[in-house]
């Protein structure tokens, strides 16, 4: 029996390890592959190469420090991970944050979103060689990245929403400078469409590759852009809204080709949707105040919460067991990202390792939150 | 060459020549120190022209990614290059521990060497050659192609996985990108009825083999300049590079000077297939002629005839750059699928239309 366990490879055979330090794996993933030649035989995710153990340190801190730890996870996406935070605990005790705190939310998911398909797009790029779409992402990143740091300070892992509203007001430019970077993004699509999605290579290198069955994106529990170019119907803004998503109007892009150049495509969608979402909240942001008034020591009654959320990659959620004290009795989160990996391996069974490259990519992994 | 121009360089070499002449009485000392005078004038040469290609080809990049490129070191970042050639030569070089320690350290060598000797009979400037020799372009593609062992050794040697594939690969794809780019050499071979360079340049006095041979001669063209620069390992085919699937490739183990050596080798090999490209398909050094306008061929020909050479030379070389900043990178067997299923079968039929156009004299 050990014997046969220490037995890895076939004769001919050829296993290379991809990561943890590896270009394209985007952090420290590491994938084991077994070859044959350039076709990949097998491939074995490794993961805890980053492992922080977010979920044991949550369970020492109070449900105002706890958010603190998730924008550190899925850090494309932290604006996203602390409102599923704040909303789960609203829902334990049972407030509702005020209409000026939610328009700003979703306004602030959205830039978050846009601004997390900004980088996709660059690093998808990146990953097949062409260098450029990466500066010329990044210019309107900018835009977007100094807009959220004038509003709550940080540029990559925010800390804004909390309980009941947000940290703070937004910057009397916030509504200006966010319908001057929304001009220019949407005046930027053609230009990306021109660079990379007509280029004949890119395209070659996209279709038909990695095809991930709906069956399988089901059963993988893939979420997210991933499993909505495979024709599932997952957006969790449509299906479970919250914050007031129903009031808006937007499409929930789903495609069914399955394959890379489906995802690209669903992404590339999606970046238009966030903008037009935020044309239409930046003009109606209620007044009021920002915050609803909450204790100074949030104390959850005894039970179990759950709230989902869609970031820019996915389904996450946030489960709370509470025991009635002031911190979380036990935390667990949902993380997009640990699901889309788990389809890699069927996936890219059969591919080259070309392909892997652009498997990783269009299944937009952010490592953290993998292994948390 | 009874009116030959004051600026030529023919002039200055004949007198140069005759100078050692009377100086060394021996003929064999003579050659040879000639020789050397040669090749440390060639290396000086090339190791400018390797400074200012990779000055250019950032500026290149920064101009086309909106970005600054180096503007730190001297004037617009002109010195940039030098500082990063003192830096990589102090860098450590490092062999790795399971290396074929001897094949390891001879791989870059041979790359600069193979480099460096198909640079010979390439014509810079009228009547200025290292080596005219009768089958010159058969000598440099026999001689460029020797590379691939270069690439096959470093990728071999270095004991590493990512670096066999990236050899593995370039095999493939230099031996089959080969084949393209020697058809289209053959195409002008039928043309200008020799392998000569200067017989090649001397046959584009009355106008350029791309405007003299319509359409075919422009399909030969697009498939050198497409096969060329997967032969040299440029993006969109850096395929054994590849950074983003093989972190490097077959250099993935290769530091410091040796890295250099691989980095010195891909600018010669540049040049050198932009020089073969502008001397066979865009006249070499010769001036934009059309044939019959005698007064605006004079005119043409105060222009100093390395002037021309350089001009289209450079002018390929940032076609070339031109696609490594803005298409993605290919699949091996798509790599492999363009040239057998589409460059092969097209230069083939184009070298038989071009066959034809000379024995019918369909070209101008």
């Amino acid at each position: 029996m050990l014997i046969e366990e220490n037995h890895i490879a076939e004769s001919g055979e050829f296993i290379i390890n991809m990561g943890p330090q590896h270009p394209s794996t985007h952090g420290v993933l590491h994938l084991k592959i077994w070859l044959d030649g350039e076709t990949i035989l097998k491939i074995e995710p490794n993961l805890g190469y980053i492992h922080r153990s977010v979920e044991k340190i949550c369970e020492n801190l109070s449900y105002r420090q706890f958010s603190f730890l998730t924008s550190r996870m899925d850090y494309l996406s932290s604006h996203i991970n602390n409102e599923a935070c704040a909303l789960a605990v609203e829902k334990a005790i049972q407030i509702e944050a005020t209409p000026r705190a939610k328009a700003v939310r979703i306004l602030l998911a959205e830039l978050t979103r846009l601004a997390s398909h900004q980088l996709w797009w660059a690093a998808i790029g990146l990953d097949l060689g062409a260098v450029t779409p990466f500066f010329y992402a990044f210019r309107e990143r900018e835009l977007l990245n100094d807009i959220i740091e004038q509003t709550c300070g940080a540029r990559l892992t925010q800390n804004f929403i909390i309980p009941g509203g947000i940290m703070q007001d937004i910057h009397p430019d916030f509504q200006k400078r966010v319908k001057e970077a929304m001009q220019q993004i949407k005046s930027k699509f053609d230009e990306y469409d021109q660079l990379l999605t007509g280029n004949v290579i890119f395209q070659q290198r996209l279709k038909g590759v990695g095809y991930l069955s709906p069956e399988n994106a089901i059963s993988y529990g893939c979420s997210g852009p991933t499993a909505r170019a495979s024709g599932i119907s997952c957006d969790v803004r449509k299906k479970v809204p919250y914050e007031g998503y129903d009031q808006l109007q937007f499409n929930e892009i789903v495609r069914h080709e399955g394959d890379c150049w489906g995802r690209y495509l669903v992404r590339i969608a999606e970046m238009r949707e966030s903008v037009s979402i935020i044309e239409q909240l930046i003009d109606n942001i209620p007044d009021g105040d920002f915050q609803a008034k909450t204790k100074a020591v949030i104390k959850l009654p005894k039970g179990e919460f759950y709230q989902r959320v869609e970031t820019a990659r996915g389904d996450f959620g946030v489960y709370l067991v509470s025991d009635g004290g002031n911190t979380p009795y036990r935390c667990k989160f949902r993380s997009p990202n640990l699901s889309n990996l788990s389809a890699i391996p069927e996936i890219a069974q059969g591919s080259k390792i070309g392909d892997l490259v652009a498997i990783m990519a269009t299944v937009d992994l952010v490592i953290p939150d993998i292994d948390r | 060459m009874q009116n030959e121009p004051s600026y030529s360089f023919s002039a200055l070499a004949a007198r140069f020549h005759n100078w050692l002449d009377a100086a060394i009485e021996s003929d064999f000392i003579l050659q040879v120190t000639e020789l050397i005078i040669t090749g440390v004038l060639l290396l000086v040469f090339l190791v400018l022209l390797c400074f200012f290609l990779g000055y250019m080809e950032r500026k290149v990049a920064a101009f086309m990614e909106i970005r600054l490129g180096p503007n730190r070191v001297g004037p617009k970042g002109s010195l940039q290059i030098i500082a990063d050639t003192i830096k990589l030569l102090f860098k450590e070089g490092l062999t790795p521990n399971q290396a074929d320690k001897f094949l390891f350290n001879l791989a870059p060598a041979i790359m600069v060497i193979t480099a460096l000797l198909a640079i010979a009979p390439l014509a810079f400037a009228k009547n200025f050659q290292i080596w005219d020799l009768n089958i010159g372009l058969l000598y440099v593609s026999s001689i460029s192609s020797m590379a691939v062992i270069g690439v096959l050794m470093a990728g071999w040697s270095s004991s590493n996985k990512y670096s066999l594939i990236g050899a593995m690969r370039c095999g493939a794809q230099i031996v089959s990108y080969e084949l393209s780019v020697g058809l289209s050499l053959i195409s002008i071979v039928v043309l200008a009825g020799s392998m000569q360079i200067s017989e090649i340049v001397e046959s584009q006095a009355n106008g350029w083999w791309i405007f003299k041979g319509h359409i075919p001669v422009l399909i030969a063209f697009v498939i050198f300049i497409i096969a060329s620069t997967a032969e040299i390992n440029r993006a969109p085919f850096d395929l054994t590079e590849a950074e983003q699937e093989l972190t490097g490739g077959f250099h993935t183990e290769y530091s410091g000077m040796k890295f250099a050596m691989f980095l010195l080798s891909e600018y010669i090999n540049l040049f050198i297939v932009s020089a073969i490209a502008a001397t066979i398909f865009l006249g070499g050094w010769m001036p934009f002629h059309i044939g019959g306008l005698d007064g605006f061929n004079h005119a043409m020909d105060y222009i100093p005839s390395s002037i021309w050479f350089f001009g289209k030379t450079f002018l390929i070389i940032f076609i070339i750059m031109w696609f490594r900043w803005t298409f993605p990178r290919l699949r091996i067997d798509q790599l492999l699928n363009l040239e057998w299923k589409y460059l092969l079968p097209i230069s083939m039929i184009n070298i038989l239309l071009i066959t034809a156009m000379t024995i019918f004299g369909w070209h101008f």
